[in-house]
């Protein structure tokens, strides 16, 4: 682990650390979201890569999961942080006061998955129309099917 | 960031817009007021902060001096020729100034993550290759190298060394694109032939090695779809002739052309700082003069060990944009040159039959090929259960794929990191307070594929 991780492993007792297939990844506490992504800013993580959600719907005790993806372009490092949201009322802590990139990839997992972001300046759906009910990607949520028109015709001999 | 910087910006040193005068035996340059694209002295602080990405109230502040009546909102797409697809833009004008914009997406949202989740892992490249459909084969490849990584298995190097080869000259064959329909949107309709006409070879090879032009399902978990057809070398060393002198003929085209250099020096520019913080990547990154790619600092498939260089802009303005595409073909025409003369001999996917199909003759001889042949093909290969994210340099920036296996043998989630999502947040600010006549010019110049941004 780099060193620049071994930091923030101090700083933080209540994350736990896992390797997955050789990535660092960070399972932070909800209450610890917008700390630790702070912290992990403030020790060279320049970019947030990518925001986005996964529905475990009744495998886990915590419905959602959000991941961040942090890329330090100065140690040339990648660090994964993953936090739990509830069934009832998902909320967690916006990243976009730390990185402005984080925007449409926060409206898109409020669009997909219904999980609002706190201080996020234009929480809005962002790819499926304003008035769409639902959240496509939850598992909940059908795939739907096209009505097969002509099903009742009759055969042409 | 950002004392300097600002300072910089607003000290009016750079000069405002060059002006090449003709009848005069050295390029003179007379700054004029037109096209100005830096932020004047008497911007406000806040939005100076919003343009650095140190604020983000809604993308930009208002200006509170202007009177309502000033203010004119105009919609640009989603059926606009120079949109790209189906962007639609809301652009705010005070006058031919715009103000602010704002990207308005989704009107090709095929909820392609959510179909991935129905799909077995041998039928996800299908879906992922008709995301980015001018790089099908760099989507195919981040969710190969993602359900590779999940397996826990290596490809032969045969098959790593087709897939370098197969995606770089989709580099090529994309950036090809991005010139024509960059050269289109400012005028330079020549540039739209050339392109096309050129990318045309390339297409047709795909489809001798693929059996398809597009959408080609070759780079598949495991390996690739078929062995290159016979006689490949000669048609990539064709390819490899040609493209040299067609690149020339479009820098005699462009390169200094005086109407082309002033509709893209200086216009739409973003700062390193912005792009960084707006996680833009790919090349608007790297013509801010960010040396920044995934080959060279996660690389892939073995692209380490071919030389090549990552080319620099300095401005990170519409031509270095341009000129960071004309040199990144360059650069990849260099390593499908050392792939084709150092291509291994070998199996061009695993052997596992527990996850590439048999070969046909064998199924007609042995009952485990056709059990193995009748699984896959039905059910489908089993991942273990885990989570992992893999990111390719595609021809737009950082592809990455976010896979969650639940054990099954389809997808829990699959997610795409689509760099043209990402790269529009970079529009506004490359847009903000330039000429409504630049908008054109900035969006081809950001190359956003809206098959990418909405998936």
């Amino acid at each position: 682990m780099s060193p620049v991780l071994e930091d923030l492993k101090e700083q933080f007792e209540a994350v736990v650390w896992e390797d997955s297939h050789g990535q660092d990844v960070a399972r932070v506490p909800a209450d610890a979201w917008f700390s630790f992504a702070g912290a992990a800013k403030e020790a060279g993580f320049e970019i947030c890569g990518d925001v986005t959600a996964v529905d475990w719907m009744r495998l886990r005790p915590e419905r959602f999961e959000v991941v961040a993806n942090l890329v330090s372009m100065q140690h040339r490092i990648r660090l994964r942080m993953i936090t739990s949201v509830g069934r009832e009322d998902p909320t967690i802590a916006s990243l976009t006061p730390l990185w402005p990139g984080a925007n449409f990839a926060e409206r898109e997992v409020y669009d997909m998955f219904g999980i609002e972001f706190e201080g996020h300046p234009d929480l809005t759906r962002i790819l499926m129309p304003d008035d769409w009910e639902g959240h496509p990607l939850r598992k909940d949520f059908g795939v739907g099917s096209v009505p097969v028109q002509f099903k009742q015709a009759h055969q042409v001999s | 960031m950002s004392d300097e910087n600002t300072q910089d910006q607003a000290g009016g040193e750079t000069d405002t817009f060059d002006l090449w005068v003709a009848g005069t035996e050295e390029p003179q340059f007379q700054p004029t007021d037109e096209g100005r694209q830096e932020i004047s002295e008497h911007e406000s602080e806040d939005r100076l902060a919003a343009q650095f990405g140190r604020v983000v109230e809604d993308d930009y502040v208002f200006d509170e001096d202007a009177d309502d009546d000033e203010r004119m909102i105009v919609n640009m797409g989603p059926q606009h020729p120079s949109t790209h697809g189906v962007l639609r833009l809301q652009i705010e004008l005070e006058g031919e100034i715009i103000r602010r914009t704002r990207p308005i997406i989704g009107y090709l949202h095929t909820g392609m993550e959510k179909t991935a989740e129905q799909l077995n892992y041998a039928q996800g490249p299908t879906n992922v290759t008709r995301m980015d459909y001018l790089s099908p084969l760099h989507e195919e490849l981040a969710y190969s190298l993602a359900v590779e990584r999940l397996l826990g298995v290596e490809v032969p190097p045969r098959a790593a060394a087709i897939r370098i080869l197969m995606t770089e000259l989709n580099r090529i064959s994309s950036h090809l694109v991005a010139l024509a329909t960059n050269g289109l949107d400012i005028g330079a309709l020549s540039m739209m032939i050339y392109g096309f006409r050129e990318r045309e070879a390339i297409l047709a090879f795909f489809e001798k090695a693929t059996g398809l032009r597009m959408n080609h399902n070759y780079i598949r978990p495991g390996g690739v779809a078929a062995d290159l057809p016979p006689g490949w070398k000669d048609d990539v060393a064709a390819i490899l002739k040609e493209m040299p002198v067609r690149l020339q003929e479009y820098d005699d085209l462009l390169k200094e052309n005086p109407v082309w250099l002033s509709r893209t020096r200086d216009v739409g520019i973003i700062q390193a700082e912005e792009a960084i913080a707006y996680s833009i990547t790919g090349p608007p990154l790297r013509a801010s003069g960010v040396d920044w790619d995934i080959r060279k600092v996660f690389p892939y498939s073995g692209i380490d060990q071919y030389e090549f260089d990552v080319p620099l802009g300095e401005r990170g303005d519409v031509y270095d944009r341009y000129r960071v595409k004309v040199e990144e073909i360059e650069e990849s025409l260099k390593i499908v040159e050392q792939v084709m003369d150092s291509m291994p001999k070998g199996n061009y996917r695993i052997d596992d039959r527990k996850i590439t199909p048999p070969p046909r003759a064998r199924i007609d001889e042995s009952m485990e090929a056709l059990i193995h042949h009748f699984k896959l093909f039905t059910e489908g290969f089993k991942v273990p259960a885990g989570e992992t994210y893999v990111a390719v340099e595609s021809p737009r920036g950082e592809l990455g794929c976010y896979l969650v296996a639940d054990g099954g043998p389809m997808p829990w989630r699959m997610h795409t990191r689509a760099p043209s999502f990402y790269n529009l947040q970079g529009l506004p600010i490359a847009m903000a307070d330039s000429l409504v006549a630049d908008t054109v010019a900035t969006i081809a110049s950001m190359d956003p594929v809206m098959g990418d941004v909405d998936r």
